[in-house]
């Protein structure tokens, strides 16, 4: 779950971090009042879940409530990478002397919690990766063992951060560690993190991941969930509580298990065919969840045939006959459909398919077959 | 021969009493497994389908002997669930679960290294380990599998890792063990620690691979394998087609900042000297070829 910069500042404030004041407007009249409320100067910030924000023009510096307006009026409806502007961020500027970098994210190649702290922030840190890798002072830590003062103030001083921002630094990253493994979170980033003209190191930026595993135990998460960015179909999938992934094809794809469905994405790529979606109705498919899949992928108006992949561990073949036959019942599925079953009870549920099979509903002997005949379909041929 | 387990390998299913740890703990008994216990505090003293149910996995230990355990706990348990299998005395712990939270996987990850070193965790969110005709630990139907090698098997995916298995045996092609090592973000198992087990495993000959997008283990088992490897080796990677930015179901598969793309994994098993296919019929049929020249 990617949280907007304002969640992210709220998200660290409970940790203690010193975030600048701010308000959220979602029009330009409650970004004039917010700036009433905190008092000119402000920044005015696009909250997208998208970087480069700068550079598109998405954050401004607003000297007087004429400036906010016309900001506000500018980057309201914006479109930065695809993403469009609906929330700004309306915050009290600050006197900038020095901006640096820091994250914690996981390092999946060495099995531990990778801190990244430069004295160079406040440009993306992959051109500093790649320009100036030394500019960039690593440090792993050990899950079991955490981060201590020690090791902090050393990795600190290694990213040669003036003797002024030591202190204010070393307090900061041990909180932001503290959020990293506390609140469940993929990704935590500051950048920049500045010292400000009068010598304090400050929180200016927040760009936080959140793990949608852990909701268990954090309730709050949900909140978060609401202000994910997704298409009209993911929200629907979503809500259903299936993976889906929208993509812009005319081939609906079904299967169980993120690889496989990957996998039918690929083969309907390489038979000349270009699949509407990713979707993944997970190990303990059963017929509500087939119904609501194919529910989901007979809404999309773009898809002219589905492909069922379904190869059953968890799953059960007859589960599955048996979603699809009540699916059937249930809505009116406005394409053919070509399923493909093996695995676990296949031969049962196919028997139950058997009696149901026509021109538009087609069974495959491979995901190969399966892939050929779902194209051909959506294609018009008849076959 | 096969890797990690075998006939002999006594298991305990953490989860027995629920209701997958049931279902497929019964299958698993049923395809020859020793399932010998399981574990559940609240239902110590009774037993399911005559497997014993016992407090704890140091007392299924005690009790039976057993060095493996199986876990079917729901996601917010398995943190305890795996620590309390290695204080318990099994060195091979498979957890099924999906859904677990990426800090506990690492936490436990590195606690197994420094606690119990000799503890080899499979997973989470894995479909288990089959050596056909001799165990089964998990949820892999057991029927799609053709007993007897050459080839080992192993796979970040749950259903691709069925899908490999399939596509041998339609080519009347043994496997020796199948280990799926699930596509979370830290997996107990990586690929390198199952090409070093069938390296040195006799009868397994050749071994077919089954990555996705996300993550450098590809490329890392692609080092390991222009270094250690001698058997033959071919291997597919799902989501050559997926867009940036976007997870795959899985919590490790995404293409993020260009990096973990299915086109540099299958260039850099290439130039380890790995025959890759397109999908995994292809991968199928590079496989027969392999195995028709051993």
């Amino acid at each position: 779950m990617d949280l907007f910069e304002y969640q992210g500042k709220e998200f660290f404030a409970e940790y203690g971090m010193p975030v600048s004041p701010g308000e959220l407007a979602l029009t330009t009249e409650e970004a004039v009042t917010a700036a009433e409320n905190l008092g000119c100067p402000v920044m005015v910030k696009a909250q997208v879940h998208t970087g480069g924000r700068g550079k598109a023009g998405g954050v401004k510096f607003a000297a007087s409530i004429d400036e906010v307006s016309e900001h506000a009026e500018n980057i309201l409806g914006l479109d930065i990478n695809g993403h469009i502007v609906e929330r700004l961020w309306i915050e009290k500027a600050s006197d900038i002397a020095e901006e640096y970098y820091a994250s914690f994210t996981l390092d999946r190649s060495a099995k531990k919690h990778l801190g990244m702290l430069s004295a160079e922030g406040g440009v993306e840190i992959e051109t500093v990766a790649e320009e100036n890798p030394e500019a960039i002072a690593r440090i792993w830590v050990d899950p079991v063992e955490g981060l201590s003062e020690g090791n902090c103030r050393n990795w600190v001083k290694e990213a040669a951060l003036p003797e002024q921002a030591i202190e204010g630094a070393v307090e900061i990253l041990l909180k932001l560690y503290e959020a990293y493994v506390d609140g469940d979170a993929d990704l935590v980033e500051i950048n920049p993190l500045i010292l400000t003209e009068d010598g304090r190191v400050h929180v200016l930026d927040a760009k936080v991941t959140l793990d949608s595993n852990s909701v268990f135990r954090h309730e709050s998460y949900v909140d978060f969930d609401q202000t994910q960015t997704r298409d009209e179909r993911e929200t629907a999938a979503h809500s259903k509580g299936l993976q889906y992934v929208g993509l812009e094809g005319e081939v609906g794809v079904i299967a169980n298990g993120a690889g496989l469905a990957m996998s039918t994405v690929d083969v309907v790529n390489q038979v000349g065919g270009r699949p509407a979606n990713f979707l993944d109705i997970g190990g303990g498919a059963n017929a509500d969840v087939m119904t609501a899949a194919l529910e989901v992928i007979n809404n999309d108006p773009d898809v002219r045939a589905i492909f069922i992949n379904i190869f059953g561990g968890i799953t059960r073949g007859e589960e599955i006959a048996n979603g699809i036959i009540d699916a059937l019942d249930r809505v009116e599925i406005r394409s053919p459909i070509v399923i493909r079953l093996d695995g676990t009870n296949a031969d049962e549920g196919r028997a139950i398919l058997e009696p149901h099979l026509s021109q538009t509903l087609q069974v495959a002997p491979t995901m190969l077959d399966g892939a050929e005949q779902a194209v051909a379909l959506a294609k018009g041929i008849n076959n | 021969m096969s890797i990690f387990v075998n006939s002999e390998t006594k298991v305990i299913y953490q989860g027995l009493t629920g209701s997958q740890g049931k279902y497929y703990g019964l299958l698993n008994r049923d395809y020859g497994t020793k399932v010998v216990a399981g574990t559940n505090p609240k239902k110590a003293g009774t037993d399911v389908e005559g497997i014993p149910i016992f407090a704890s996995v140091a007392e299924a230990v005690e009790e039976t002997g057993a060095t493996a355990s199986c876990i079917f706990i729901p996601a917010p348990g398995v943190r305890s669930a795996v620590l309390e299998a290695a204080q318990g005395g099994v060195d091979f712990i498979v957890a099924i679960t999906e859904g677990v939270p990426a800090h506990d996987e690492a936490l436990f990850y590195n606690q197994l290294r420094k606690d119990f070193p000799n503890v080899q965790l499979l997973g989470p969110n894995c479909p288990g380990i089959i050596s056909p005709g001799e165990c089964n630990i998990g949820i892999t139907a057991g029927h799609i599998a053709l007993p007897g090698g050459p080839v080992g098997i192993v796979s970040r995916s749950g259903t691709l890792t069925y899908q490999a298995l399939h596509e041998l045996k339609e080519k009347g092609i043994g496997c020796t063990t199948c280990v799926g090592i699930g596509g979370d973000p830290v997996p107990g198992t990586s690929f390198i620690d199952c090409l070093a087990a069938f390296e040195a495993d006799p009868e397994t000959k050749a071994v077919m691979m089954i990555g996705e997008i996300g993550g450098s283990a590809e490329e890392e088992a692609a080092e390991f394998i222009s270094n250690n490897m001698t058997k033959p080796i071919s291997a597919y990677i799902a989501g050559v087609t997926a867009p940036p930015g976007k997870k795959m179901g899985h919590a490790g598969a995404i293409v993020s900042g260009g990096k973990g793309t299915a086109k540099a994994k299958m260039e850099a098993l290439e130039e380890a000297g790995v025959k890759v296919g397109n999908n995994p019929t292809e991968a199928g049929d590079l496989m027969a070829e392999i195995v028709s020249q051993l």
